[in-house]
């Protein structure tokens, strides 16, 4: 279980928001993780290399952040072999649905999009039986 | 300008997904946890970021195009397929699953090395499975 913090989620979501708008208004694209993650393994890192460049900083970030100035939330995750499996059918999933809760669920929200708009609410819904069933049924972490 | 304005773009979003905590998994999976001990959290984490991004893209159209003289962004498609639907389900499964979706599992890399490491490098071959040999 983790605490209800309103205000950190306001300002990271705020931020996060921040990202998206600079990358409609200054560069025309989407801000998808997914999207830019996948290009980038296809060998495509997008105009100047910006795909690249973007990735490097949101990998530094939150390191320089953690020693300059920790966070509240702490970090808790499954095993490995569940985080793997986890792992592969986000890969598959984001792929084959072309979006993530970045693309979908801000970008694609923002411009009301009607397919991240259903995108957003079947993963979201997906999500929630998955952690039922784990939680609730098998009793499985937390 | 363009990698200025993309290393910029990273840095707001990974200190965005640090603030809001979504780098904890069990803080994601406690968001989609409603009928447990149900975190509402990261429903503000959207609240905010919505909007926000709705401004730039507002800002973009109104312009009718981008600062950095890029081409401006066009939906590539618009109806509802298969491969949306199924490719969300199994994507909320793993997000569910994991509590990670590919934005925090990057963004965790050098902070939790091990764990967000196995996760991308799982998520890696998924999409190459879902490029190559699914969706080909």
């Amino acid at each position: 279980m983790t605490e209800f913090t309103p205000i950190s989620a306001l300002v990271g979501g705020s931020l996060i928001g921040l990202s998206a708008a600079i990358g409609y208004l200054a560069l025309g694209k989407v801000t998808g993780i997914s999207g830019i993650f996948g290009r980038l393994l296809g060998g495509d890192m997008g105009h100047a290399q910006w795909g690249l460049w973007f990735l490097i900083g949101m990998v530094a970030m939150p390191a320089l952040m953690h020693a300059l100035m920790p966070s509240e939330h702490g970090f808790t995750a499954p095993s490995i072999g569940v985080v793997v499996l986890a792992g592969l059918l986000v890969g598959v999933g984001t792929r084959m649905g072309s979006g993530c809760t970045s693309g979908h669920g801000i970008c694609g929200m923002a411009r009301l999009s009607v397919r991240s708009i259903v995108a957003t609410c079947i993963f979201v819904g997906s999500g929630v039986v998955v952690v039922a069933f784990l939680r609730h049924v098998l009793g499985v972490f937390g | 300008m363009i990698r200025v304005f993309a290393l910029l773009m990273g840095a707001l979003f990974g200190a965005g997904l640090y603030v809001a905590g979504m780098t904890n998994p069990a803080k994601v999976q406690g968001f989609l946890d409603i009928t447990g001990q149900w975190d509402p959290s990261l429903i503000f984490v959207m609240a905010a970021g919505i909007p926000v991004a709705w401004v730039g893209y507002a800002l973009m159209m109104r312009r009718g195009s981008t600062v950095l003289n890029q081409p401006l962004f066009q939906a590539a498609q618009q109806h509802i397929d298969r491969p949306l639907v199924v490719g969300s389900v199994l994507f909320g499964a793993g997000w569910g699953l994991g509590g990670f979706c590919p934005g925090p599992g990057l963004a965790s890399l050098l902070l939790q090395p091990a764990t967000a490491g196995a996760f991308v490098l799982a998520m890696v071959a998924g999409m190459l499975l879902n490029d190559k040999l699914i969706s080909r």
